[in-house]
């Protein structure tokens, strides 16, 4: 049996590299490996002998049955190994290209797969503004106690503030409940949970195509999704009427989970007008709007205008789900620091989770009871982790709250985001010199944010790896 | 049997440095003396292991042949709880038993944490073939009770007896006596009997470290095959939750760990840690014993680690809260690090006026706004 799993398992493997490879590069989500490895356990089963009738089945998997439990049994329960039918599972398609990059030898070798910015040199980037405040950290010498669970009280504010404007109404009336989370993922990892439990069978709908890591999320969250048309290749621009049919088309209070700005993986943003029209049928529809806003300041190198998209919404007196990151936009990928936000209809909601009414829109007005609130991201963040760490959300609030370094990391990340935009210039200006072909090279330029969509097919971008040796 | 074909091969002759010690050894002279190999001796003519090679040598020993093996299977967790989440997410996607069994008591977070993973609480233990036991690894939480090494002795027997598969919770190691190594003697007698389990650490309490949240859950597998295998599930249930863990803490703890000078410093540090939690144990068994405070109190000595489980009801709980300004969980749980020699008295007393005063039997109004919290409320441990 071991020998047929190993084969198996390395026939499993090299389809994964080929296929990991490809999608890397074009950002195409994924399948997991709990939907890959079941089919060769069911070949497994078919094929395999069954000599000994002590076998039996359970949930696909073959146990021996022993026939007692007597000192006899001690030996095998030592001997077997509990996870001897565990197949191995495919590296992330996404992280894995950083490893197939680094196993290249070639020196002309660029890796163009995971986000993370890149300095001039090509080298990590560590802001100045960050290096400050943890300097600031140092001499205050605070202590290490835990956060509670929301997370720290200061950070919070902040967070919120920067996302939705100081003076912004929601702010004002309190009707934002803010809960520190891991980044971005944890942070949508914790919405997804409340969704589930207070939402259950409601569906999220998701971009055609979006990060990898999203439909991962919602299934380990054990939340329904599926997709609504983002991407027209024809155009390599946004399919605005598939999107717009689809989310009518979902039933009614759906999750959608929107990119706030610098769609990942096309780099295709909706035009002022189009958010409007999208939150036009987001209402029509009673769904709920779930932003996921990982660059904000770093698309456009402006805070505010990068949050215009969620302040739009707001500002029509919905309610949303919000995740925040400080990967990108302040350098922090490893601290793990971000937020959930949920931005409610009255502060009773938002501040203690009592239970709370959601209004619908348009002429059939339903009430319907809903917990929601810090306290509930609580309960849910307790069992997963009891308290955010504490180091990031430090930074964040040393830096986001002090005006000085405010306004010193604003100018950072002006460069940062234009050093993007001057690579787009570079890139387009290149294309156009060097392609006789015709085509039409200005999506790099319209593209915003950190990732560009190619519109480069699998052999394309096949060749690009082994020949020119870009991962 | 035909000749060898090595039969023409002579006798070569003895090395000529080598060959002096051979010699050296056959003479029976009392005032012999070797001057030949040139390897250092002592004063006292004998070999020389150097002390650093013999710190070396432990160093290499202690290096458990699990970890030699390859069978085990690290990964940075958030703290106790994220290592205890994703190792029961673990389970509960890949083991076939979906039960853990956790003791009575517990820490209050526990049973959420394997819920809402997917498994579920063991009810009878009838029905316990192959299910997964969670263990406190010492300084039983909330209780401070622990098996003897006899006990754990037998644990482990009737464990792997009956296929059951060990899940430890390991956050107080070095707090509990104040040594690493004795703290780890539950998790180590199970490996090393070649079994499975899994083990949760957190650094929270022995490197102060609480806020970082860092904690590692480790998996001891059969073969090293198996634990590649595992590493790279263990990655599927950690990405769509965090992505990757928070760097600082692991960072301070990786550079305390490694360098040997850091690590003594810490190991010395800890057990300062551990010494005030034993010298408050006395402390407050010795004003409850000055005050004649009725009942045997010596449990409070003999329990280990962070807490004491006190015995107080619930009613007596609330009364100390009220009258006497003291903090704590309803099932009358107290944090011995939250004591000082100052506050000491102050607590026998709220101690004493708890067990004489109050009676079982009314419950007034007042308090039963104060009885509804236990330790599963409180944030920290």
């Amino acid at each position: 049996m071991g020998e047929e799993v190993a084969a198996l398992n390395g026939y499993c493997r090299q389809t994964f590299e080929s296929l990991k490879m490809a999608s890397a590069i074009l950002s195409l989500p994924f399948p997991t490996a709990a939907f890959t490895s079941r089919p060769f356990l069911d070949n497994l089963k078919a094929n395999m002998k069954l000599g000994n009738p002590n076998q039996s089945t359970l949930s696909g998997k073959d146990y021996i049955r022993a026939k007692s439990f007597t000192r006899k049994s001690v030996t095998s329960a030592v001997e077997v190994s509990r996870f001897g039918d565990m197949t191995m599972a495919p590296p992330d398609p996404i992280l894995g290209v950083s490893e197939a990059f680094r196993a290249d030898t070639h020196e002309m070798k660029l890796n163009l797969g995971v986000g993370a910015y890149r300095t001039e040199d090509l080298q990590p980037y560590v802001l100045n503004v960050v290096k400050k405040a943890e300097n600031l950290m140092l001499e205050r010498g605070e202590n290490k106690e835990y956060l509670p669970i929301e997370g720290l009280a200061a950070f919070n504010k902040v967070t919120a503030e920067l996302l939705l404007g100081v003076q912004n109404d929601v702010i004002q009336q309190q009707r934002v409940a803010t809960v520190q989370g891991l980044s971005g993922t944890g942070s949508l990892r914790l919405a997804a949970a409340l969704i589930e439990r207070y939402f259950p069978g409601s569906k999220v709908l998701i971009s055609s195509p979006t990060w990898g890591n999203h439909k991962n999320i919602f299934n380990d969250a054990r939340v329904p999704w599926s997709e609504y048309r983002y991407y027209d290749p024809r155009t390599v621009g946004l399919d605005f009427h598939g999107m717009i049919s689809d989310i009518k088309a979902a039933p009614e209070g759906s999750f959608v989970l929107l990119h706030g700005c610098a769609h990942n993986p096309t780099g295709i943003d909706p035009t002022p007008e189009q958010w409007e029209s999208i939150a036009d049928v987001i209402q029509e529809k009673n769904h709920i709007p779930f932003f996921d806003v990982a660059y904000q300041g770093f698309a456009s190198g402006s805070l505010d205008t990068d949050a215009s998209s969620v302040r739009l919404f707001a500002a029509r007196g919905m309610e949303l789900l919000v995740a925040q990151s400080y990967s990108k936009n302040l350098g922090l990928y490893a601290e793990r620091i971000g937020a959930i936000n949920v931005v409610c209809s009255s502060s009773d909601i938002a501040q203690r989770g009592a239970r709370g009414r959601r209004v619908f829109y348009g002429d059939d007005a339903r009430i319907v009871e809903m917990k929601v609130g810090k306290s509930q991201l609580k309960r849910l963040a307790r069992p997963m982790y009891s308290n955010p760490p504490i180091h990031g959300a430090r930074i964040v609030a040393n830096v986001v709250g002090n005006p000085e370094l405010f306004n010193e990391w604003k100018e950072e990340m002006e460069l940062m985001a234009g050093r993007i935009k001057s690579v787009r210039k570079k890139l387009y200006d290149s294309l156009s010199a060097k392609d006789n072909s015709g085509k039409d090279w200005s999506f790099v330029l319209k593209q915003i944010g950190m990732f560009s969509f190619t519109g480069l097919n699998d052999a394309q971008s096949e060749n690009m790896t082994n020949k020119w040796h870009v991962t | 049997m035909s000749d060898s074909v090595f039969a023409s091969v002579v006798q070569a002759p003895e090395d000529p440095i080598l060959g002096v010690t051979v010699a050296y050894n056959k003479d029976q002279s009392p005032v012999k003396l070797n001057l030949g190999v040139g390897a250092y001796r002592t004063e006292e003519g004998k070999p020389l292991v150097l002390n650093v090679v013999r710190k070396a040598e432990q160093m290499l020993v202690n290096d458990h042949p699990a970890i030699q093996e390859n069978r085990v299977t690290t990964v940075q967790c958030l703290s106790g709880t994220g290592s205890l989440r994703v190792g029961a997410e673990f389970l509960a996607r890949h083991y076939h038993e979906k039960s853990i069994y956790i003791p009575q008591p517990t820490w209050g977070n526990h049973p959420k944490v394997f819920t809402l993973a997917g498994l579920a609480l063991g009810r009878s233990w009838e029905r316990t073939i192959r299910a997964i036991v969670l263990l406190h690894a010492c300084a039983h939480n909330p209780t401070g009770v622990d098996p003897t090494s006899d006990q754990w002795e037998q644990i482990r027997q009737l464990m792997r007896s009956k296929g059951l598969l060990p899940f430890f919770d390991s956050a107080y190691q070095g707090f509990a006596s104040g040594n690493l190594d004795a703290d780890a003697g539950s998790i180590r007698l199970f490996v090393a009997d070649g079994g499975e389990c899994l083990a949760a650490q957190s650094y929270a309490k022995n490197m102060g470290l609480y806020g970082e949240r860092v904690g590692a859950l480790s998996i001891v597998c059969k073969t090293a095959d198996t634990a590649t295998r595992v590493e790279s599930q263990l990655k599927l249930v950690i990405r769509p939750m965090y992505s990757n863990p928070p760097i600082h803490g692991a960072s301070i703890v990786a550079t305390i760990l490694k360098d040997g000078d850091m690590y003594t410093e810490w190991s010395v540090e800890l057990k300062a840690m551990a010494d005030r939690i034993i010298s408050m144990r006395q402390q407050l068994y010795d004003a409850l014993c000055a005050r004649g405070t009725p009942g045997d109190w010596s449990h409070i000595i003999k329990q280990i680690g962070m807490f004491t489980f006190t015995g107080l009801n619930t009613n007596q709980v609330a009364f100390m809260t009220k009258e006497y300004h003291i903090y704590m969980t309803s099932d009358g749980r107290i944090s011995m690090a939250g004591l000082s020699s100052r506050t000491v008295p102050h607590l026998a007393d709220a101690i004493h006026a708890a067990v004489t005063v109050l009676h079982r039997s009314a419950i007034s109004g007042s308090y039963r706004a104060i009885l509804n919290r236990s330790s599963h409320d409180l944030t920290s441990e």
